[in-house]
């Protein structure tokens, strides 16, 4: 004898909201999260870039003279661009690294999610706009640091901060979907710091410029988002931009961005659906 | 409208899921009406897991025909997961954030306002006995706390089916009880209940109806009782001895039961009246340490149609 018993309860709430709504949603989660965790968060990241800038325009910056190396700015302004772009692009990997794969292996929140009516997809789209918002607020944070202490030379300086935010989440999407592919603990993504991200700080044009490097090594720094991002955002701090090559290094980080969302996108549905 | 439609809520014909070079599911066929509780068992790799997730939207089916609600899961993937309420296997919740905020959080993913979220979420804390650690963090509560809000929060969308995958593994016999008393009350509520679980005793407490799968294929089908008439008798005498001296008494008793099972201490006779057999197994000269009748039980059939041997 089966047992059916007639539903009195009301059809279920739930809805299918749109995409921009999906993500605002999942936004609005984190933001739950944020308001309870910032300060860790904040001083972990955001500050990074401002700590840098202190040792290596500020302390180490004192030692070097303006010169035909820096195109005749003081060291401070030469690297504060710079510091910034590769700063935020350091801990867009970061964030895009372990704590992505946590939510698909450790935390598992994203199983939870890909169990309401978000797509993996739009939560693809929500983790990259949420790490892009918290680049944004530490690039926002530097550029009032950096002013104080006169690191800005050129109105142009106000772009840097878009600029850097755009190379960060370039370099983002990529880790993001290379973290939705793994399946091990994770120690590969101390690898990429420790041979892609670090080498790349030293030496894509950061602290010196890249024709300092010994000319077989530089195509590596050619090669590098952080080289094209860094070349940009001094370029429009210190002036004297030229509109193609600018036009190239923009072209660089978009592709590197779109390519990582179409890849990241995929690789989110390949773990959540299977 | 929906309420009084009596045609299945779920229904799979020829269902199969294949991964690479393996396929999980093989082909079943089953259908759940509105307001049941239906089951379904087997052993670890039976592919009830990869059924659930497939019926939750989450997992494309290889082959055959799914009906979810009436909707295809392939294409209306989030329509149906809008109206349906998913408790895994292993909880995820959010560790970092109170009971209360999970529930926010959550209940705003199904498209709630914050108005209809922060009520629902004073339900939910009631009905999943939470209302003491409502503002505490998720990390710290005992694993029958965490399941409970895993169900609760499961429900924020009012589901019109929820899917359980093993709800109580792991729980001791206090919190499987009231999980059973919740997810009874949910059943009286008309909320369609679907269910995976190990423990045969579960299977009998909450089900309905339920489908034995081994091997990927149904084994059988029915309500409980059903299975238990159709795959077993109606008592089995287990006759204890001191180990190895059961295979002595085998012969003696062959034909005192429909079946004779030998197991490493005892032998279980399957037959319509133990007391009898155990008057005539004496009768024999057979002298067991102890006896025992029993009525056969769920448990009795799954043994009989997915066997002893231990699947990893």
């Amino acid at each position: 004898m089966t047992a059916t018993v007639e539903r009195r309860a009301a059809a279920a709430t739930g809805v299918v909201v749109g995409s921009w709504r999906a993500v605002s949603l999942r936004l609005e989660g984190q933001w739950t999260w944020y308001r309870r965790h910032w300060t860790a968060s904040l001083l972990s990241s955001g500050l990074q870039p401002v700590l840098f800038l202190a040792a290596m325009g500020l302390g180490f910056g004192s030692q070097v003279r303006p010169g035909p190396l820096t195109g005749g700015a003081p060291y401070l302004a030469y690297v504060a661009p710079t510091v910034l772009v590769s700063g935020l692009i350091t801990i867009a990997v970061a964030e895009a690294g372990l704590p992505i794969l946590s939510g698909f292996k450790w935390k598992r929140d994203y199983w939870a999610v890909a169990s309401s009516p978000i797509s993996p997809g739009q939560l693809f789209a929500a983790e990259l706009v949420w790490i892009t918002a918290r680049l944004t607020l530490g690039a926002v944070l530097y550029l009032a640091v950096t002013a104080l202490l006169g690191g800005w030379t050129n109105p142009g300086a106000l772009l840097v901060a878009p600029i850097a935010v755009l190379a960060g989440a370039a370099c983002a999407t990529p880790v993001m979907a290379f973290a939705a592919t793994t399946k091990g603990d994770g120690h590969v993504f101390a690898a990429v710091n420790r041979f892609v991200v670090m080498p790349m700080t030293l030496f894509a044009g950061t602290f010196f410029p890249v024709d300092r490097l010994p000319v077989p090594v530089r195509p590596l720094a050619w090669i590098s988002p952080l080289w094209h991002g860094n070349e940009l955002a001094r370029g429009v701090a210190l002036g004297g931009v030229r509109l193609w090559p600018a036009l190239g290094h923009l072209a660089v980080l978009l592709g590197v961005l779109g390519l990582g969302l179409a890849v990241g996108r995929r690789c989110f549905r390949r773990r959540l659906v299977v | 409208m929906r309420s009084q439609v009596r045609s299945p809520i779920i229904s799979g014909s020829g269902l199969v899921k294949r991964f690479a070079g393996f396929e999980a599911v093989r082909g079943i066929d089953f259908q759940v009406r509105p307001g049941e509780a239906f089951g379904f068992l087997g052993p670890n790799g039976a592919g009830k897991s990869s059924t659930m997730r497939m019926v939750s939207c989450m997992s494309p089916r290889s082959g055959g025909d799914l009906r979810v609600l009436g909707m295809d899961p392939d294409t209306h993937g989030p329509a149906i997961r809008a109206r349906i309420g998913v408790v895994p296997q292993q909880d995820n919740l959010d560790s970092e954030l109170t009971v209360r905020q999970n529930l926010h959080v959550y209940g705003r993913y199904f498209g709630l306002t914050r108005k209809q979220v922060r009520a629902k979420a004073v339900e939910l804390i009631d009905f999943a006995r939470l209302t003491d650690r409502a503002d505490d963090d998720v990390e710290p509560l005992s694993g029958g706390m965490k399941r409970r809000l895993t169900i609760a929060r499961a429900l924020v969308n009012d589901p019109e089916v929820l899917l359980l995958d093993e709800p109580t593994t792991g729980l001791d016999p206090q919190a499987r009880h009231l999980l059973w008393e919740k997810l009874f009350a949910l059943k009286q509520s008309g909320v369609t209940l679907i269910i995976t679980t190990h423990y045969m005793d579960e299977a009998e407490q909450l089900c309905d109806r339920l489908v034995v799968m081994d091997g990927g294929k149904i084994a059988a089908e029915g309500s409980p009782a059903e299975l238990i008439a159709r795959h077993a008798t109606r008592e089995v005498l287990e006759l204890r001895f001191a180990p190895g001296e059961q295979h002595a008494a085998v012969d003696a008793v062959r034909d005192l039961a429909e079946r004779v099972e030998v197991l490493p201490d005892r032998l279980l006779l399957y037959t319509t009246d133990g007391d009898a057999a155990t008057t005539r197994a004496h009768d024999r000269g057979v002298r067991p340490t102890s006896t025992l009748v029993r009525r056969s039980t769920l448990e009795d059939v799954f043994l009989r149609l997915t066997g002893r041997t231990l699947v990893d």
